[in-house]
Order: structure tokens, then C-alpha cells, then sequence
């Protein structure tokens, strides 16, 4: 890694940052309405990971899913504009926080129902290898996943069909309110996915260059026909589960100890040189077109609440 | 050309064709491959398409149908085979939310070409984990297609106007068609999803149905013709859409409507069905609508109890000469 680089992780990790630090203060404005996931904390595993995708490869990832749509490489406005429902959103407003797609980046979503992007992560890497492409499929879920029987199901195919599958697990120590020691009896959830015999590894997930390096070895060897792989990212989310969330369930005292390890931070410690205050002036830009952008987008007319259910109703 | 074939022998030849013409088609479930299909109807498919393309599954119901999704999404043309309804709840996570939402969720972008087939229905005293006929359950969800064939040319049709379809269609095959016998004319051009057939035209009363119920329509139909009663059958073959048009002109023409549905009565496709022709064509009614639904029980294993529990052409025979009394 050099300085480039860590720039360049720096200010995505920042875009995240602030975007949703902006998110939450349109929801207090009522601007953003629902269910609303907040990733902050674990910025360094989207910024990582997508750095080592090619735009072939394809996403699926869950409702807490701004940090990895940015990181991918979609366009802010459009994020922004799906947060407040606009016809200009990536989803067309249709899907809101909770739903960001886009074809172009090939980022399927935005699934709201833990572990149930596994198995349509299993069956796209399925079609690839019927059809002989070569590119990966990653997807990305968080440790409450690991208890559903889709998450067993779907690595037991992978594992059985070689499926150039990247299965990316957020262990942020907690699902909603209730930490993985008190649901799961193993709670190295590495060993689980090598128990399906798939390549598996607990990397820090607070440092994005470890992140980042981990993925690219795993791609280089899913392309090589070595899929699939697994990798469990210890990390944190440093905001509640969502914007109803009154925290009970944790200490004050473990959210300011994990703090410590703010990706942000930990990187900016390692690279001096990078250049914070040029990024801040260049995301607050971005942002703030970002949410021109959407205050500006248009509401779907209600004549055409019901298109888009089936194929031929779609909008041209 | 028109030969003589089993349910079970149409709905091979559909998979067979499908497959031979398009090399996405791949079909992929429970024992469909060595095992030949839990109802014989991918029998000799692993020796001929290979295991690339006649895939046996782990007991996995969710994820090998979210699978499908996925590949479906990633331009291949899947067909899930989930043996039996029943068990197709297992995977109604994947059905509901993702096959249904997929194209609504991401304002038109993504769509899933998925076909999933499985077997529906009573009368083989299976008892109540293997019998039921929730096909109008589904027929509930936005975003799905609903499709009970119920004749040969149908059960070999549906499949090529399955797979033709850009969204998620299901298909409900009756378990206690697949040995039954009938007439597959190769050259007739399908009637399209969401068309309803008038099996039997009369004058006197509809007789709306679907899958093995047709036949037991059709059996008291022509009971009822030395009563002096000329009874008109619909078989709807598509529960979603519903062909709302030829039920209610058929409404029109005979004022009189009884509806064999092999699910249960409460919150039913019958139910459904009744609702639009009261909103529809209430003032073409001359009696109230009547309809013989299974026995709101799971259903029991033996013989006579199930019999009792499910519609049959007597209990239609003697409905409809009720419904023809009233006016
Ligand atoms: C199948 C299902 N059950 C329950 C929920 C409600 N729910 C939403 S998020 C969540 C916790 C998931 O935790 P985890 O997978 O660790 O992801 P994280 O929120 O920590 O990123 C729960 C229980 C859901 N969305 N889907
Ligand atoms: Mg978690």
C-alpha cells in the first residue's frame, strides 16, 4: 500500500461518514422516513472490499447497505435521493434505505430479510459458472445471519457446487439488541463456514488495508476456480442498530473502547500525510449536491403505484 | 400431430423440449435427477441433459429457490422442481420475498425469470403434511404468476409459456393427474397465461374450477344432462391473473355460479372469484353463488375420511341441482 492508496480508502471511508451523519439529521427533519441502518464503525470493510471487486462482479448485501452502495461506486445523488424516495433514486424511490439497487454496478440489493441474500448469491455464482464467465459473486451479511438456515443451506451449495462465491460475514458483535454470545453456542463463526469445508478466516475489520488485502487474495483464487471463500470482519457498529433504537444492551464504556479503533483513525495514525482537510472540503461538496439533488427529485405520480410488478409494466 | 400421453408424459415432453431449445433451461430440486423425480417426470433426464443441467439438491428448499432467483437473475432460465406443496413452505421466504419483490424493490431493475414446479392436491391418503392445495395462497402475492394445469396439452404447454415469461411463474401440478390419460396436440397454439378455457359450454349454470377438479367438474356435468340441467365448466388455468373477463361473461349467459375449489373455504381463490363477480356482475346472478371446497381440516389419512373431506362429482352433481332450485 502507499500513500495514493490510503488517500483514496481515507476519503471513501470519509464519504460514508458523513453522508450518513447527514442521513441522520434529515431524519430528524423528517426528510428520511423507515427503518434507517447506520454504518458507521465498519466503514473499512466496504471501502476495502470493493476495492478489490471489478465492476463484472456482482453485490448483495442488506439493509444496512449505504457504506458498501457508496463504496461501490454508486452515485451519491441517487442514494440520496432513494433515502428520500424520488423517482431519481437508484431504485427509483421505490426501495428506500433499506433497498438501494443498481444495475450498472451490478449491486443487487438491499435485502431486508436477514440471510435471505444468501442463496440468490449462491445462484448467481451458479450462472456464471454454467455460463463460463469468470467473476465472483460477494455477500455481504452480519453475525444474526449466521444463526438462519439459509446461511447453512447456502454455504453447504457453494461449498458443494465450488461456486465462485465470496461470502463476507460483518460481525459487529450484536444482532438488534442481542450480542452473539447469547444466540450461538460456537461464536467463532469462521470455524462454521469451515465446517462446510469453504476457505475461512477471522480478519480485523477495522483496517482497511487488511480488509482490502484479504479480499484480493480471495478473488484471485475464486477466479482461479478455488471458490468459494469466507471471511468473518470483526468489527462495530458505533451507532444504534437503527433510529429506534434506545441502545439497553450495551455499555457506554465498550462503545467509547471500540471507538478507539475508528478505521478512521487507525489509518490516518498509519498514513500522516493524508491530506484530511482537502477530503472534508470535497465530501461536504458532494453531499451537499447530493441532498440538493434529492430535495429537487420528483415524487412518483400515484397513476403509477402499481407498474413495475411485472415485466411488462416496467417504465421505458 | 396429436398423440395419446399421461399428465406425467406431458409435462416430461414440455422439460425435454424446453430444454432442448434453450441451454439456460436447467431444472433443479429434490431427486429430480437419479432418483428420476419424486413423481417420475424427469425420469432418464441425468442420462440425457447430464448433471450440469438435471441437478439433485440438498434437502434446502429456501436456498436452492432463492438459487433459482439468483440465477435467474444472472440470465439463466431456471425451473425449481419442490416435490409438494407442502414443502414449498420452506422455501416461501424466497418465493415471497425476493421472487415477488425483486422487480418492484429496484424500480424495474432487475426481473426473475424463474419457473418453479411442484405437486398439488389430495386423494392419495398422504394425510395432512403432503395433500394440501395451497396454490391460492400463493395466487395471493403481487409479482407471481399462478398457473393448475389441469388437461394433458396444458401440462406440456404451461411449461414452454413458463419459461417464455420474464417473472416468476409457478406452476401447480395435481398429483392425481399424473397418470391420467388425454390428448397433446403438438401443433396447437398455446392459449396464453391468464386465459381461462370454457371446457364444456351449457347454458344453465358455471361451474368454475381448476386442476384435478376439472375432471370431477366435467363428470357432473354430464350427470346432470338427463336432469334436464346443461352446465357450463371453465377450467380458470391461471388462479393469477384471474381471466375476469370469460367468467363474467359467462355470468352473463347462464346467471348461475358454483365454484369447486379444492382448497379451503376460508380466505380461498373461491372466495376471491365470488368477491369479483359480486363487484362485477352481481346484477347477472339470479341465485346466490355457491361453492364445494375441501373439508377446512388437515387432511386425514383414511380413505373414507378423505374422500369426505375432499370435493367430488356427486357433491357437485347435488350442489348444482340446489343452485338450480333457488331463484
Ligand atoms: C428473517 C429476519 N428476522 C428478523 C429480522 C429483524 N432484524 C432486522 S436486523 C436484525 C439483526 C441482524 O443482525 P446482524 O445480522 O448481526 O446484522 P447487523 O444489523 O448487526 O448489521 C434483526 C433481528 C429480519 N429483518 N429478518
Ligand atoms: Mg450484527
Amino acid at each position: 500500500m502507499d500513500l495514493t492508496l490510503a488517500n483514496e480508502f481515507y476519503r471513501k471511508m470519509l464519504l460514508i461518514r458523513r453522508f450518513e451523519e447527514k442521513c441522520v439529521e434529515l431524519y430528524s427533519k423528517e426528510k428520511i422516513r423507515g427503518f434507517l441502518h447506520l454504518y458507521i464503525g465498519e466503514e473499512a470493510i466496504a471501502v476495502g472490499l470493493m476495492h478489490a471487486l471489478s465492476p463484472e462482479d456482482a453485490v448483495f448485501a442488506t439493509y444496512r447497505e449505504h457504506g458498501q452502495a457508496l463504496a461501490r461506486g454508486i452515485d451519491p445523488k441517487k442514494i440520496m435521493a432513494e433515502m428520500y424516495g424520488k423517482v431519481e433514486g437508484c431504485s427509483r424511490g421505490r426501495g428506500g434505505s433499506m433497498h438501494l439497487f443498481d444495475a450498472e454496478t451490478r449491486f443487487y440489493g438491499g435485502s431486508a430479510i436477514v440471510a435471505g441474500g444468501l442463496p440468490l448469491a449462491v445462484g448467481m455464482a451458479l450462472s456464471d459458472k454454467m455460463m463460463n464467465r469468470n467473476r465472483v459473486t460477494v455477500c455481504i451479511f452480519g453475525d444474526g445471519a449466521v444463526a438462519e438456515g439459509e446461511f447453512h443451506e447456502s454455504l453447504n451449495l457453494a461449498a458443494l457446487w465450488h461456486l465462485p462465491v465470496l461470502f463476507v460475514c460483518e460481525n459487529n458483535l450484536y444482532a438488534m439488541g442481542t450480542a452473539l454470545k447469547f444466540t450461538e453456542s460456537e461464536t467463532n463463526i469462521s470455524l462454521k463456514a469451515a465446517s462446510y469445508r469453504i476457505h475461512s478466516q477471522q480478519v480485523d475489520g477495522m483496517d482497511v488495508e487488511a480488509v482490502s488485502k484479504s479480499v484480493q487474495q480471495a478473488v484471485s483464487e475464486i477466479r482461479l476456480g478455488n471458490g468459494p471463500m469466507f471471511f468473518e470482519y470483526l468489527t462495530y457498529r458505533f451507532r444504534a442498530h437503527s433510529m429506534f433504537d434506545a441502545e439497553l444492551y450495551r455499555d457506554k464504556a465498550e462503545v467509547e473502547e471500540w471507538k478507539k479503533k475508528d478505521p478512521l483513525i487507525l489509518l490516518h495514525q498509519r498514513w500522516k500525510d493524508i491530506n484530511i482537510n482537502k477530503y472534508e472540503t470535497e465530501i461536504a461538496d458532494i453531499i451537499d449536491e447530493a441532498v440538493t439533488f434529492a430535495e429537487n427529485g420528483t415524487l412518483e405520480s400515484i397513476e403509477d403505484l402499481e407498474k413495475f410488478l411485472y415485466s411488462d409494466e416496467v417504465a421505458q | 400431430m396429436s398423440s395419446i400421453m399421461t399428465y406425467r408424459e406431458a409435462v416430461r415432453l414440455g422439460l425435454r423440449e424446453a430444454m432442448e431449445k434453450d441451454e439456460r433451461v436447467f431444472l433443479m430440486g429434490e431427486d429430480v435427477g437419479h432418483y428420476g423425480g419424486s413423481y417420475a417426470v424427469s425420469m432418464g433426464f441425468l442420462e440425457d441433459f447430464g448433471p450440469q443441467r438435471i441437478i439433485d439438491t440438498p434437502l434446502s428448499e429456501s436456498a436452492f429457490t432463492g438459487a433459482g432467483i439468483g440465477a435467474a437473475l444472472g440470465g439463466m432460465r431456471p425451473i425449481v422442481e419442490l416435490m409438494t406443496v407442502n414443502f414449498s413452505l420452506l422455501a416461501l421466504d424466497q418465493i415471497m420475498n425476493n421472487a415477488a419483490t425483486l422487480l418492484h424493490m429496484s424500480g424495474g431493475q432487475f426481473n426473475v425469470p424463474l419457473v418453479i414446479r411442484m405437486a398439488t392436491g389430495g386423494g392419495k391418503q398422504l394425510a395432512a403434511q403432503h395433500s394440501h392445495s395451497l396454490e391460492g395462497w400463493y395466487a395471493h402475492i403481487p409479482g407471481l404468476k399462478v398457473l393448475t394445469p389441469a388437461t394433458i396439452q396444458d401440462a406440456h404447454n404451461m411449461i414452454g409459456l413458463a419459461l417464455a415469461d420474464p417473472d416468476p411463474v409457478l406452476i401447480f401440478e395435481s398429483a392425481m393427474l399424473y397418470n391420467s390419460k388425454g390428448v397433446l396436440d403438438t401443433q396447437a397454439l398455446p392459449l396464453p397465461i391468464g386465459k381461462a378455457r370454457i371446457q364444456r359450454a351449457g347454458k344453465d349454470l358455471t361451474i368454475l374450477t381448476y386442476g384435478s377438479s376439472l375432471f370431477k367438474a366435467l363428470e357432473a356435468a354430464k350427470t346432470l344432462i338427463p336432469e334436464g340441467i346443461d352446465a357450463e365448466v371453465i377450467d380458470l388455468r391461471s388462479l393469477r391473473p384471474l381471466d375476469d373477463e370469460t367468467i363474467m361473461k359467462s355470468v352473463a349467459k347462464t346467471h348461475r355460479v358454483l365454484i369447486v375449489d379444492e382448497g379451503w373455504k376460508s380466505g380461498s381463490i373461491s372466495a376471491e372469484i365470488m368477491a369479483r363477480i359480486n363487484e362485477q356482475a352481481f346484477f347477472e346472478l339470479d341465485a346466490p353463488m355457491a361453492r364445494l371446497c375441501t373439508a377446512e381440516i388437515p387432511l386425514p389419512y383414511p380413505k373414507h375420511l378423505e374422500d369426505a373431506a375432499l370435493p367430488h362429482a356427486d357433491k357437485i352433481v347435488a350442489m348444482a341441482k340446489k343452485l338450480m332450485e333457488k331463484s
